[in-house]
C-alpha cells in the first residue's frame, strides 16, 4: 500500500521538481535583482575599474594614461606626505582604539553591576556615539579645545595656561583621540551586552573558591569576553582608519598644522578631489584596502590564540 | 526592587551599599563631563557673542534668540533649504534602504535557489570592503550621468542596497520567524511575494524600524557623500551648509554657529529620545558601530 502510495507520488514530484527550483530560483533572483544591479554597477564593477585607474595617470579631464606600478612605486618610496599620513593615521588607531575599548569596557562592568538607573546611564553614555559624526560636534570639538575655548577656561580656574591645542602641532591629533573616546558608547553597549550572556553562577562558584574580585576579571569575566573584544577591536579599527568628518572639519580640510591630522583618507579626499589626481588615489584607496584586509587576516590568525569560543 | 538589591547584597550590606553609592558618583561625575559639551553649546547658543568666552556657565545671563535669526540666513541660501534637502535626502534614503534591503533579505533567508551560498557570501565580503575603492569609479560614472549637484548619487545607492549591512541585519531576523507562517500561506495558495508581503513584513516590524532609523541618522549625519557630490549651496544638506557656515564667518559669529549646530543635532535628538530601546537593542544585537 505504501510502496503504491510512493511510486504513485514519485513521478508526479520528479516531473514538478525541476519546474519548481527552476520557478524558484528566478524568484529568488527576481528578489535579489536590486542588490545584484548594485552589487555589479556600484561595487565590483567600480572596483575594477579603480585597480585598473591606480595604475593610470588620470586627471577627469584626458583619458587615463597607463604609468605601470609608478603610482605605488611612487607611494612606496617618494611621498612625504604619504608617510605623514601614514604616521598620523597609524598613531590615531594605536591610541584611539584601545582607550575607547578599555573606556567602553570599564563603564559596562559598573553598569552590570546591577544598579538602579541603568538605562539612564546607558543612553546618556550611547548618545554621544549616535551624533558624534555630525558636522555639529566637530565644530564644536573646535571651541572645546582653542586657545580661548572652554577646556582652557576650566583649566585657568586650577591656574593652568593651557596651549592652543588644535593649532598646536604637538597637540592637534590628541584632540581627534579624545573625540574618539568620547564617543565610546556603542562598543559600551556590545560589552554590556556580552557581560550579560556569562552565567552568574561561574562567579558564585569562583567566590566560594575564595577567588577575589581582580582574579574573577582575569580568569573569568575577560577569557570568556574574549569573542567580544575580538569583534570590537575588528570593528573599531576598520573604522578608525577610515575616519574623516572631524579631521576635515577641525583642520577647514587642510589636515594641519603641518600635517598633523592628515588622516589617510583625508590624503585620498585631497589628491582625488583638490588636485584630481585620480589614478594615484585609487591607488591609494588600494593601499588602504591593503592595509584593512592585513590587520583583519592579522586578527583572525591571531584570535585562535588569545579568543575563547568554548566558553 | 529595593527588596531585590538587598536581599542580594545580604552578605556584606555595608559594603554593597557602599559600593553602588560610589560606582553612582563616579558614573555621575562621568555623565556630567560627556554631556557638558553640549549643552554648553546649547547655552552658548542663547548666549550674545561676546558672552560665549570666558563663561563656562549653562546659564546665559542675557537670554536672546538673536544667534537662530543671525544663523538662519548667515548665508546666501538660508538654513532652512539645507533642511528641507537634508530631509528629502534623508526620507529618499530610508525608503530605498527599507525596500531594497527587506528584498535582498527575504531573498537570502527564505528562497532556496541556485547560487544563494555564493551570493550571500560575496554580500558578507563587501561589508568588509572600504568604500574608498569604489568612490572615484563612481563619482565618474555620476559624473558621465550628469548627476553631480541632484541627490541622485546619494539616493539611487540605497534603492541598490548597497548598504549591505541592512540586508545582513534583516537576514538575522526574518530567520527567526517560524517557518511555519510560511508553509501555512504556501498552501493557501500564496507565492513568494505575497509571502513576503504579507507574512514577513507585518512581522519584521521592529527590525525594519532599526535599519530605518539607523538609516536616517546616518543619511542625516553624512558628510563625505554630500562634500563630493553637492557643490551648488541650492542643493546643500545640514552638514554641508554648516561646514560653509565655519568657513564664511570663521571665529566671528560663534553662537549663530553654535545655534544652528544646535537645530541640526535637534532631528537627532528626537529620534534618539523616540527610538532609544530599539537603537540600543539594534547595536547590541547585531554589533552595528551605532
Amino acid at each position: 500500500m505504501a510502496d503504491t502510495l510512493i511510486d504513485a507520488a514519485t513521478p508526479v514530484a520528479a516531473a514538478r521538481a525541476p519546474e519548481s527550483s527552476w520557478r524558484d530560483s528566478a524568484a529568488g533572483y527576481l528578489f535579489l535583482a536590486p542588490w545584484l544591479i548594485g552589487f555589479f554597477g556600484l561595487t565590483l564593477g567600480p572596483a575594477l575599474v579603480s585597480l585598473y585607474l591606480s595604475f593610470t595617470d588620470y586627471d577627469l579631464l584626458s583619458n587615463p594614461r597607463w604609468v605601470g606600478a609608478a603610482n605605488y612605486v611612487r607611494i612606496a618610496t617618494s611621498d612625504p606626505k604619504f608617510s605623514a599620513a601614514m604616521h598620523v593615521t597609524f598613531l590615531y588607531v594605536a591610541l584611539a582604539v584601545p582607550l575607547k575599548l578599555t573606556f567602553a569596557l570599564l563603564v559596562a562592568m559598573i553598569l552590570n553591576r546591577g544598579l538602579r538607573g541603568l538605562p539612564l546611564y546607558r543612553a546618556i553614555f550611547y548618545l554621544p556615539s549616535l551624533i558624534g559624526a555630525s558636522v555639529a560636534i566637530s565644530v564644536l570639538w573646535r571651541q572645546l579645545f582653542a586657545g580661548d575655548g572652554l577646556l582652557n577656561q576650566a583649566l585657568k580656574l586650577v591656574g593652568i595656561h593651557g596651549p592652543s591645542w588644535i593649532s598646536n602641532p604637538d597637540t592637534a591629533l590628541y584632540t581627534l583621540v579624545a573625540l574618539s573616546v568620547w564617543q565610546f558608547g556603542s562598543p559600551m553597549i556590545i560589552f554590556l551586552a556580552g557581560l550579560r550572556q556569562i552565567p552568574k553562577d561561574v562567579y558564585e562558584a569562583a567566590e566560594i573558591d575564595g577567588a577575589s574580585r581582580s582574579q574573577q576579571f582575569w580568569r573569568i569575566t575577560l577569557p570568556l569576553l574574549t569573542p567580544v573584544v575580538f569583534f570590537n577591536v575588528v570593528v573599531q579599527t576598520i573604522d578608525a582608519f577610515k575616519a574623516f568628518t572631524p579631521a576635515f572639519i577641525i583642520s577647514g580640510g587642510t589636515g594641519g598644522p603641518i600635517d598633523a591630522t592628515l588622516f589617510y583618507t583625508l590624503y585620498l579626499y585631497q589628491e582625488a578631489f583638490a588636485y584630481f589626481r585620480m589614478g594615484y588615489a585609487s591607488a591609494l584607496a588600494w593601499v588602504l584596502v591593503v592595509i584593512i584586509a592585513a590587520f583583519t587576516a592579522l586578527s583572525f590568525l591571531s584570535s585562535r590564540y588569545w579568543v575563547h569560543y568554548d566558553g | 526592587m529595593v527588596d531585590l538589591a538587598t536581599s542580594d547584597e545580604i552578605p556584606h550590606p555595608r559594603n554593597g551599599r557602599g559600593r553602588a553609592l560610589i560606582y553612582h558618583v563616579v558614573l555621575c561625575l562621568a555623565s556630567i563631563a560627556m554631556l557638558y559639551p553640549l549643552l554648553w553649546m546649547l547655552a552658548s547658543s542663547f548666549k550674545p557673542d561676546s558672552d560665549i568666552f570666558g563663561d563656562a556657565s549653562l546659564w546665559p545671563r542675557h537670554f536672546s534668540l538673536d544667534a537662530y535669526w543671525r544663523g538662519w540666513s548667515g548665508l546666501q541660501v538660508t538654513f532652512g533649504r539645507f533642511f528641507l534637502n537634508s530631509l528629502v535626502v534623508s526620507l529618499c534614503s530610508v525608503v530605498g534602504n527599507v525596500m531594497s534591503c527587506s528584498l535582498a533579505a527575504y531573498a537570502f533567508a527564505r528562497l532556496k535557489f541556485r547560487g544563494q551560498k555564493f551570493w550571500f557570501a560575496l554580500m558578507l565580503g563587501t561589508l568588509m570592503l572600504p568604500y574608498h575603492v569604489t568612490l572615484i569609479p563612481q563619482y565618474i560614472l555620476f559624473l558621465n550621468l550628469d548627476w553631480v549637484d541632484t541627490f541622485l548619487p546619494l539616493i539611487v545607492p540605497k534603492f541598490l542596497a548597497a548598504d549591505a549591512f541592512f540586508i545582513f541585519l534583516l537576514v538575522q531576523f526574518f530567520r527567526s520567524i517560524p517557518r511555519e507562517l510560511d508553509e501555512a500561506a504556501m498552501i493557501d495558495g500564496c507565492g513568494p511575494w505575497r509571502i513576503y508581503w504579507i507574512v514577513i513584513l507585518p512581522l519584521s516590524v521592529p527590525a525594519l524600524a532599526t535599519a530605518a532609523v539607523f538609516t536616517f541618522i546616518w543619511t542625516w549625519d553624512d558628510f563625505f557623500g554630500p562634500l563630493i557630490y553637492l557643490n551648488d549651496m541650492n542643493s546643500y544638506t545640514v552638514q554641508l551648509g554648516l561646514r560653509s557656515f565655519v568657513d564664511s564667518t570663521g571665529k566671528s559669529d560663534w553662537s549663530g554657529l553654535f545655534a544652528m549646530s544646535t537645530l541640526t543635532l535637534l532631528p537627532l535628538f528626537v529620534l534618539f529620545l523616540l527610538f532609544q530601546r530599539l537603537l540600543i537593542d539594534g547595536i547590541a544585537t547585531t554589533g552595528m558601530k551605532g
